[in-house]
């Protein structure tokens, strides 16, 4: 059960894409969703659809892949669109009991539904071509300049990496202390949802209490290995930009300056 | 005086128990001198404060009272702390608890990345490491998909790339299965033997203890017993009343000996005894 979270799931490849800096993915990815925010008509829409299955075929993530991630979002998607269905007023099509469908209703909720379809794809798209390592590299490059202005970069990035890479421990614990638990007679499974939440306690605290003297023990072993924070910090696998990185970002941000453009034709 | 790693000089330390206003002393002043290139041993039962000895041996923990000199450098030093960690690296009981990062060689790089170290080196002090302990093949793996031994041996490698003289081990084996602790513990010989390492070893397990040239043995923060192995374990009813045991073997050669057997009383490894009998 606890063996389904796909966040941040790593396809490894040798593509383009793989290859590309993660600066350059991040920046083309923050681009791609303002856009998606900004285009407010359909025909754009052509222009993205394209992108997208440019980008999957590149980097030769299995489609099913793409559809996994989506799955989970399925019932948010599905919410917004009837919601959409139904709120938006202006020519009737039919009628339901107390609630109508309009088809203004139907076009703009075709229209988030899509919306938020490629949100996703886009995004899990990222995440499934680069490695949690250098995507935090990369974020870290990325929010340096903030520095100035009293953001932590550093810290941030690091807390990422410690997050991603304890994710699969404490999951591997939370299923020991599960079974553990189980063998002692509590129950996981039956009851109402009020009932199971409370069944959740006997597997929380023991979960808590080892997350929190492992950070203790991690960082003591971090300082025995003389960290002591970003500055003077050198790394093992410095991020480069070369001609084709800045290629590809100078031709997505005018392909995506296009779509803005979109907005006001 | 240059062929000494860490000195401590009459060393105490005290903390102050959370539930009762108490002070609690772990560690009794304590005079121990380790020389550059040997292999100690730290023996001792829980609370017996050898972990807490330890982590004053590279300045995780600074004494009440009394000096820890690393390589003529006092840990009191706010200013040259990082050289001794440097210096003298640690490793830990859970190698899960120690890995950083989610690729190994992204984690042998944790060290020398904090250092400061130019790229170039960093890429062969890693390469390195990995090569010594073993793991190389494992180079791009995530280290949670390894075994607790190979873990443990990423974790040394981490150290090993800061390039210690000495590297301290706290129990690193409590936590393994058979197979795992046989490959640490051949990897900790290897380090000593092939790279010139001072190696602390602290551990409850009597034979890890004979790997050792030096054992001490400590109780209530005490150093009880000090000596070669074979002299050490010699003594096995004082051990007995530290609450720890001999060897299996040295046990057997004791009691044949009590019931008029004649027998060496220093017997560590089955080897010995089959040779002698």
């Amino acid at each position: 059960m606890l063996k389904d979270i796909t966040i941040g799931q790593y396809f490894p490849g040798e593509t383009i894409i793989h290859r590309l800096d993660p600066r350059i993915k991040i920046s083309i990815i923050v681009m791609f969703i303002t856009s998606l925010f900004f285009v407010n008509r359909f025909f754009p829409y052509i222009f993205i659809v394209a992108f997208i299955l440019i980008a999957i075929s590149l980097s030769k993530v299995p489609i099913k892949f793409i559809i996994k991630g989506l799955r989970p979002l399925m019932f948010i998607i599905l919410i917004t669109f009837l919601i959409n269905v139904f709120m938006t007023k202006g020519e009737v099509i039919f009628t339901l009991g107390p609630l109508s469908v309009t088809k203004e209703g139907l076009s703009q909720a075709t229209f988030m539904a899509l919306r938020l379809v490629f949100l996703v794809t886009g995004t899990s798209l990222l995440t499934l071509t680069t490695s949690p390592i250098s995507l935090t590299d990369g974020i870290e490059e990325l929010l340096k300049p903030f520095k100035r202005i009293g953001l932590p970069s550093h810290e941030l990035a690091m807390m990422m990496t410690i997050a991603l890479r304890f994710i699969p421990t404490l999951l591997e614990e939370t299923d020991k202390i599960m079974k553990a638990q189980m063998a002692r007679g509590a129950d996981f499974e039956s009851g109402n949802i009020i009932k199971r939440a409370k069944n959740l306690v006997p597997l929380l605290v023991p979960l808590f209490v080892n997350a929190f003297r492992r950070a203790d023990e991690l960082a003591i072993a971090m300082e025995a290995r003389c960290y002591r924070g970003g500055e003077g910090r050198t790394r093992l696998n410095e991020l480069k930009l070369d001609k084709k990185d800045i290629g590809i970002f100078a031709s997505m941000a005018l392909f995506f300056l296009f779509i803005l453009s979109t907005r006001f034709i | 005086m240059n062929d000494i790693m860490i000195e401590m000089k009459d060393v105490v330390f005290e903390y102050k128990s959370y539930i009762e206003d108490e002070i609690l002393v772990a560690v009794n002043k304590v005079n121990l001198t380790v020389k550059k290139g040997e292999f100690l041993v730290i023996l001792g039962h829980n609370g017996s404060g050898k972990s807490t000895l330890a982590k004053m041996m590279n300045g995780l923990l600074i004494p009440t009272d009394g000096d820890v000199n690393v390589m003529g450098i006092n840990t009191k030093d706010e200013e040259k702390i990082w050289d001794i960690r440097q210096k003298a690296g640690m490793v830990f009981q859970n190698p899960d608890n120690q890995i950083v990062a989610t690729i190994v060689e992204e984690d042998v790089a944790f060290g020398p990345e904090n250092q400061g170290i130019p790229q170039d080196e960093i890429r062969k002090r890693v390469d390195d490491a990995l090569e010594i302990v073993e793991m190389s093949a494992y180079k791009k793996h995530a280290p949670h998909l390894l075994s607790g031994g190979q873990k443990q041996r990423v974790a040394i490698a981490g150290i090993l790339a800061m390039n210690p003289d000495c590297i301290i081990f706290d129990e690193p084996t409590s936590m393994l299965d058979p197979s795992g602790r046989t490959e640490v513990l051949q990897t900790i010989k290897k380090l000593n033997q092939e790279q010139g390492k001072t190696i602390i070893l602290i551990t409850h397990y009597m034979d890890e203890a004979v790997q050792g040239e030096r054992v001490v043995v400590m109780s209530k923060g005490e150093i009880k017993l000090e000596g070669s192995p074979k002299g050490v374990f010699k003594k096995v009813d004082k051990i007995k009343e530290l609450g720890l045991d001999v060897p299996q073997v040295t046990e057997l050669a004791y009691e044949l000996q009590k019931s008029g057997i004649n027998i060496n009383e220093d017997i560590l490894t089955i080897e010995e005894l089959l040779n002698v009998l």
